[in-house]
């Protein structure tokens, strides 16, 4: 039987805490693209070309149904092919943002589907401009029946990082693969790293749950 | 080197990846169905214990990343004597994954069974457990199908992670071939495209055809 | 824990009710839905409850299916104690191996028919009696289409719930209550979730129960005229207790109490 050592733990305490922070990073940078791009993506199946929403469609679609870790092998490798280089972070932040813009995307979708109608009529009584629409009337209605999915997604993709691992990206499991290779011990690393993910989506799952009721709430919904 | 040089190239590589990720997939999706049972009825229990086995499963392999699950499976589980062979790490990893979150859909499929079902059938006079297994459960699973569907493409996906521990799937070869011929639009692009296949022409319909059979039990069609 | 003692663990005699509340309470939280009940059911009695909406009409025909639990008194069906079983000289609260045993003699029939979706007609009436009966499949089959055809749905018996209009589902479910050859039968508002116009098809069934079966029933129902024509014992329920009962020509013709006077008559401006 393997036996723990917490004098181990305590060593590479910093260097997980470090990586901690560069996963964090990643999943907040990462996200902050998708929720941007994400609502390109929805919106560009709401225009009037047929052409168009086909097209973002089957793209996102696409995105959806192939692994993420591939995804971002080829954003890594594809661009020195033809003389681009990208690094780690760069590509690993592409690869992530765009696989959740795509998630995202139909979270908005959902949620823009879910505003009345009538709320479109009466924009256009007061004839407001589509801009004006989406802007002042739609958007802000389609937000709280979003908001549960878009929480869902930022704890997935923070869970996801640990595929930036493979191209480099020194985030927890990456420095946990280092710290295990460098001294042969693999049990602390690993079950620590496993610790911190529960230790903070767990509890942000919770808050966001919290904020969602909030939200809610302060709309009167 | 077009793609399709590429693919009458290396295609007896990317086939025998893509049966790899087929096996890992079946595999870990009859896996995944089990638990999902198994769990989500736990976590329905009054009994206390029962129900803490299923909340503690359900969070930890929720919590934490698919990355960190199969480390932990594959590198740690061998230090304490229990050497799992690769492959089967693979699809044991995935499987247990996914069935954490089916759990929570085959939960929220009974609770979403009308009381009055409950109500009928025990007015019948049947067991608890034929109350279950004839009226409850062949009604959550028609409610639970349509999810199901998203999580199979999830599990699909899920797969390329098992090449993270050298088994030879299909994310495997592609590496494997791109270390080697440094075509990487062409490699990674095939097995995007091959992944989408997967998902898109087989995962896909079969779940819509198994929700059109279940519906047409239910008399809905 | 309340004093059963006072409890007999079978009632004998010449003449056993089908049914007895006796001293039976219900609350839920600190809210008092039934209060110290006393109700006794003869066999081959047609009971019915009215009462305005609260006062715990629902409520009897629920504990007395065990689909609710009770918080004082005993109910016995058929001379034996439902909710408590005898052990040891005395009534214990009863387990699910007694409930099941006991339960067989009551059927009951839902507000909103709750047939089972992914079954058809047939298949609804023949699951108790091939699973919880241990009846072979030609025999169940045999014993649910000569009731589909009482209740007037032999045509439809392939049909799922979803393809039936709400009057053949509540035929349906009568059926499938009648299968498992209950002692007493249950109608919880049969009739109220119907359309006006096909309310008449699940009536005329009742009555024919009533005519040709010596079954005991319990019924409750907000149509006072079906009431009238067929029951044998009216119950005036307001706020958990019986407030009146009589002969329907008793009840609806000369009610004694201002509450039941008052009551009848607002239920007929309704009308
Ligand atoms: N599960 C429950 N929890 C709390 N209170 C309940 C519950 N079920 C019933 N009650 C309360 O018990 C009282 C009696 O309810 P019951 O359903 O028996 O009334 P009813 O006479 O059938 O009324 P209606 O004519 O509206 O069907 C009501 O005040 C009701 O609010
Ligand atoms: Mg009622």
């Amino acid at each position: 039987m393997f036996e723990w050592k917490w004098d181990f733990v305590w060593e590479i305490m910093p260097r997980l805490i470090e990586a901690t922070g560069n996963t964090l990073l990643a999943a907040g940078a990462g996200y902050a693209i998708a929720v941007v791009l994400g609502l390109a993506l929805a919106l560009g199946q709401r225009t009037p070309y047929a052409v168009v929403t086909f097209v973002v469609r089957e793209f996102v679609e696409f995105i959806r149904s192939t692994p993420l870790i591939l995804q971002i092998f080829f954003v890594f490798y594809v661009g020195p092919q033809f003389g681009i280089r990208l690094s780690p972070w760069m590509s690993g932040m592409i690869a992530i943002g765009l696989h959740y813009a795509c998630y995202l995307s139909e979270v908005y979708r959902g949620g823009i589907e879910s505003v009345a109608k009538g709320q479109w009529e009466a924009a256009t009584a007061l004839n407001m401009t589509t801009a004006q629409k989406y802007r002042r009337i739609i958007i802000p209605q389609a937000i709280p029946p979003a908001l549960a999915g878009m929480g869902n997604y930022l704890v997935g993709i923070f869970k996801d990082t640990p595929m930036l691992s493979v191209i480099g990206v020194a985030e927890l499991i990456h420095t946990a693969n280092a710290i295990g290779s460098e001294n042969y011990r693999f049990l602390e690393p690993y079950t620590m790293v496993g610790i911190i993910f529960l230790a903070i989506s767990l509890p942000a799952a919770g808050l966001i749950r919290l904020f969602e009721g909030r939200v809610r709430r302060k709309l009167g919904l | 080197m077009s793609l399709i040089d590429f693919v009458a190239q290396f295609w007896p590589r990317l086939l025998s990846g893509a049966g790899v990720t087929v096996a890992q997939f079946l595999l870990a999706a009859v896996l995944g169905v089990a638990i999902s049972l198994f769990m989500g009825l736990m976590k329905l229990s009054t009994n206390p214990l029962l129900k803490g086995a299923a909340v503690t499963y359900i969070e930890i392999f929720r919590g934490t990343s698919l990355v960190v699950q199969l480390y932990w499976i594959f590198f740690v589980l061998p230090l304490f004597g229990i050497t799992i062979e690769k492959f089967t790490a693979g699809y044991i990893a995935v499987g247990m994954n996914i069935g954490a979150y089916g759990a929570e859909l085959v939960r929220g499929g009974i609770l979403s069974v009308p009381k009055g079902q409950w109500e009928a059938s025990l007015a019948i006079n049947m067991s608890p457990a034929q109350r279950m297994r004839r009226i409850i459960l062949p009604q959550a699973l028609v409610n639970m199908l349509p999810p199901w569907g998203n999580l199979m493409i999830e599990l699909l996906k899920g797969t390329a992670l098992v090449s993270l521990i050298s088994v030879a799937d299909l994310m495997f070869q592609a590496r494997q071939i791109n270390a080697t011929t440094f075509l990487s639009a062409q490699v990674f692009g095939a097995a995007l495209i091959i992944y989408y296949i997967l998902a898109r022409f087989f995962v896909t319909p079969l779940m819509r055809w198994l929700e059109r059979t279940m519906s047409r039990k239910m008399g809905k069609v | 824990m309340q004093d059963l003692s006072r409890f007999p663990l079978e009632l004998t005699g010449d003449d056993v009710p089908m049914v007895r509340f006796q001293q039976v309470r219900k609350s839920y939280g600190s809210l008092t839905v039934l209060d110290n009940l006393d109700l006794d059911v003869a066999p081959g009695e047609m009971v019915t409850i009215i009462g305005p909406s609260g006062s715990g009409k629902t409520t009897v025909l629920r504990m007395l299916m065990t689909l609710e639990t009770i918080n004082g008194g005993v109910i016995y069906v058929d001379g034996k104690p439902l909710t408590h079983m005898p052990k040891g000289g005395k009534l214990v609260p009863a387990n699910e191996r007694h409930l099941r045993n006991r339960r067989a003699d009551i059927g009951m029939c839902f507000q909103h028919f709750n047939l089972f979706p992914h079954m058809t007609a047939l298949e609804n009436c023949m699951e108790g009696p091939v699973h919880v009966l241990g009846l072979t499949k030609a025999e169940a089959r045999d014993r649910s289409e000569d009731l589909l055809e009482l209740v007037g749905m032999i045509d439809k018996k392939d049909q799922h719930p979803s393809r039936l209009s709400g009057g053949q589902q509540q035929r349906v479910a009568i059926a499938r209550a009648l299968a498992m050859r209950p002692k007493v039968m249950l109608f919880d508002e049969v009739t109220s979730a119907l359309d006006p116009e096909v309310i008449g098809e699940v009536t005329n069934v009742i009555r024919g129960l009533v005519d040709e079966h010596n079954l005991t029933m319990l019924m409750v129902t907000h149509q006072m005229g079906f009431a009238r024509d067929i029951s044998d014992r009216v119950c005036f329920f307001y706020a958990g207790r019986i407030e009146e009962q009589g002969t329907p020509a008793d009840l609806f013709g000369n009610p004694q109490k201002e509450r039941t006077q008052q009551f009848l008559s607002a239920v007929k401006e309704a009308v």
